[in-house]
């Protein structure tokens, strides 16, 4: 079962690698992770994807709480967080696929961000299913690399992790 | 403005720091030269994990943080070994190391370690100190994050020229941590539900913890104890909360503990664990145990409730504190007499033993050591079969204190603790036991106790074999003994006799009365070597 957690830590070195370590010496498997700084420039906010049980996603949550750099753990429900990730796609492109291509860009509300007289590159933010049916989309091109970020999530509504 | 070296030893000072144990390197010295314009009395062991151990002894006695030291590179990892025991068994720790210089951090200069790093996975927390005036704040945060909530041992890395810059120093009044805020007072509600639940269970049983200690909650755990008239069994780390003859004391529960403590867990109906954090030594199939049963957890840590075993009653807080409460209710007299009657029943029963020629019986031997010794001797055991010996043998008495590492289990900890554990209180008597193997992992601490004029009483349990391995090897693989002899020598009587300590060999028990006399009348540090059947079983 895929559980994702907001966790707000204190912004200062070392607090990473504090939230990593722990995930590895307990033995919580991590499919993502992404950080970036919040509105509040002394704060971070983390997302964490972790696969495990109930009782898993417990202790994961008392773990983290327990670290001192941490201010807040949320573990968001399935239906209450908005999740997006970003993906860059640097596909093959000969002249005559161009308009293919966009169209698929149109459709799947991505957008091109770089283009050479053999290649494109597309960004799409959107959610890991979406992002997936865009790297099938394109396959058939030839796909040349691709950097997807973490996911990130907020909750639905006016709640707020503070 | 001061030297923030200076500032640092102000700052321990200003905790009411008069004790210090470490072993000095290059990027340390700015430091040391400041301890020696102090009135902080340095105690120089002879290996860095020892320093650590002394201070585990030291804050053990004295329930609050001690002080150890170390300089960059090796000599902070030697005391990372101390680091992680006292990260398992809550002990309040700062570690401060020394170093390189900051513009050389991620060079890979001489005697360099990432040592935050390294400790990370078994520190409460841990500071790489960048900025000089950062340090006033860091060390009181470090001295509160190690003696309060889960308390825990506090690792500050201070490079040379940090130690050397000069700063503005005034030691802050207040802490402020914004994210740290442990739980003390339990909730109100889960605690009138633990009252209940304790008068209405028919087989309810206490098993308490060494957390009892940390939150200095003895005396109240037996005042709750006593009104509710609930047997009670300890863990390894909590053993001495209760004198051993206590009517309501079973004695030590786990894979080595004794069969009254494990007969009372298996037909509880209700168990209660105090400061306990349910360890694998301690209770084996927890998931199967608590399927008949109402588990109830107190805890200072959240992270401790549900980890190891699902609950019917969790609470979050300081014991001293939920004890307090607990024992404000109104228990019916008398209770459970039947039950105490049943589970009584198996007390004080001991497996038997033959007796082997030239060789005294080490059970027979510490229970006859513990009652020579005052009431408010300190124990120390270190780890293997001398431990459990202990555990299982020594007569704890109100007053008495036994220590050893139940969490990390680390051979080469009893001598160096009891040197800390006597500093804190010289008036106690400090009684290390250990066994050959342990006893060369921490022999060159006799240099210490010489040098520090320490008269700790340490007896060696001497088997040539690392005994618990061997046991091992015996039982589960069919006596293949490999890696487990290690001879007869040295000669430990003139080993210790080569540093000045008395010390005596007994290998009778016909002589033990009168070996024992010599070691517990001695004003001056002791060792007695005590010759033990190579095939001696642990319990």
């Amino acid at each position: 079962m895929k559980h994702t957690i907001s966790v707000l830590v204190e912004n200062h070195a070392g607090v990473l690698s504090r939230v990593s370590g722990l995930f590895a010496r307990r033995g919580f498997n991590i499919d993502s992770l992404a950080v970036g700084v919040t509105g509040d420039p002394a704060v971070s906010r983390i997302t964490i994807v972790a696969d495990g049980d109930e009782h898993t996603a417990q202790q994961i949550e008392k773990q983290l709480n327990k670290l001192v750099d941490t201010i807040k753990v949320k573990v968001l429900g399935a239906d209450e967080l908005l999740a997006r990730e970003l993906q860059m796609i640097k596909v093959n492109a000969a002249p005559a696929q161009r308009s293919e291509i966009l169209t698929i860009c149109e459709i799947m509300g991505a957008k091109v961000i770089d283009m050479t007289p053999t290649t494109m590159t597309v960004e799409i933010s959107d959610s890991a299913v979406q992002l997936q049916r865009m790297h099938d989309l394109l396959e058939g091109y030839g796909i040349k690399e691709i950097v997807r970020t973490g996911t990130i999530a907020i909750q639905k509504g006016s709640v707020t992790i503070r | 403005m001061i030297r923030a070296a200076q500032a640092m030893v102000k700052c321990l000072e200003k905790e009411g720091v008069k004790v210090v144990f470490g072993y000095p390197g290059a990027a340390i010295c700015p430091f040391y030269d400041e301890i020696y314009a102090s009135g902080i009395h340095h105690v120089l062991v002879r290996h860095e994990a020892n320093a650590g151990h002394a201070a585990s002894g030291y804050a053990r006695m004295t329930n609050s943080p001690a002080v150890c030291i170390a300089t960059s590179g090796p000599g902070a990892t030697n005391l990372l070994t101390a680091i992680a025991t006292a990260y398992a068994d809550s002990v309040p720790l700062i570690c401060i190391t020394g170093q390189v210089s900051t513009d050389q951090i991620g060079c890979d200069v001489f005697q360099e370690v990432d040592i935050t790093g390294a400790a990370e996975p078994f520190v409460k927390y841990s500071y790489l100190v960048k900025e000089a005036s950062d340090l006033p704040r860091i060390m009181k945060e470090a001295f509160h994050l190690a003696g309060t909530g889960r308390k825990g041992p506090v690792l500050i890395d201070v490079p040379v020229d940090v130690q050397n810059t000069m700063i503005d120093f005034e030691y802050p009044d207040e802490i402020r941590m914004r994210t740290y805020k442990p739980t003390v007072k339990g909730n109100p509600l889960q605690i009138s539900r633990i009252r209940e639940a304790c008068i209405n269970a028919e087989k309810p049983l206490i098993c308490a913890g060494g957390g009892v200690f940390l939150s200095d909650a003895c005396s109240e755990l037996r005042a709750f104890v006593e009104k509710a008239n609930i047997p009670v069994v300890s863990t390894m780390m909590g053993l001495s909360i209760f004198p051993t003859d206590h009517r309501l004391y079973l004695g030590m529960l786990g894979s080595h503990g004794v069969k009254s403590a494990n007969h009372a867990v298996r037909d509880c109906d209700t168990l209660i664990m105090i400061g306990a954090r349910v360890g694998d030594r301690a209770i084996l199939s927890p998931s199967f145990l608590a399927e008949n049963k109402q588990i109830i957890h107190i805890d200072i840590d959240p992270a401790e409730i549900g980890k190891n075993i699902p609950v019917d009653i969790p609470l979050v807080g300081d014991c001293r504190s939920i004890l307090t409460e607990l024992a404000q209710g109104d228990y019916p007299e008398n209770a459970h007499s039947a039950w105490i009657d049943e589970v009584m029943q198996s007390k004080g029963i001991r497996p038997k033993r033959d007796d082997a020629e030239g060789f005294i019986d080490p059970k027979a031997f510490i229970r006859m050591v513990s009652d020579r010794l005052p009431d408010n001797t300190v124990c120390v055991a270190d780890v293997g079969q001398n431990q459990i010996w202990c555990c299982n043998n020594f007569a704890f008495r109100s007053g008495s204190r036994f220590l050893t590492t139940g969490g990390m289990g680390t051979m080469g900890y009893s001598v160096p603790c009891a040197v800390g554990a006597k500093m804190a209180d010289p008036s106690r008597e400090v009684l290390a036991v250990c066994g050959d193997g342990s006893f060369q992992m921490q022999m060159m601490e006799l240099a210490t106790i010489v040098q520090e004029n320490i008269p700790v009483k340490i007896i060696v349990m001497k088997n040539t074999k690392l005994g618990m391995v061997r046991e091992l090897q015996s039982k589960g693989y069919g006596d293949r003994q490999i890696a487990v002899d290690i001879g007869t020598y040295p000669d430990l009587v003139m080993l210790a006799q080569s540093y000045g300590i008395k010390a005596e060999r007994v290998s009778d028990m016909s002589e033990a009365e009168e070996k024992i006399e010599r070691l517990v009348s001695s004003d001056e540090a002791f060792l007695l070597e005590c010759s033990v059947y190579e095939r001696e079983t642990t319990l």
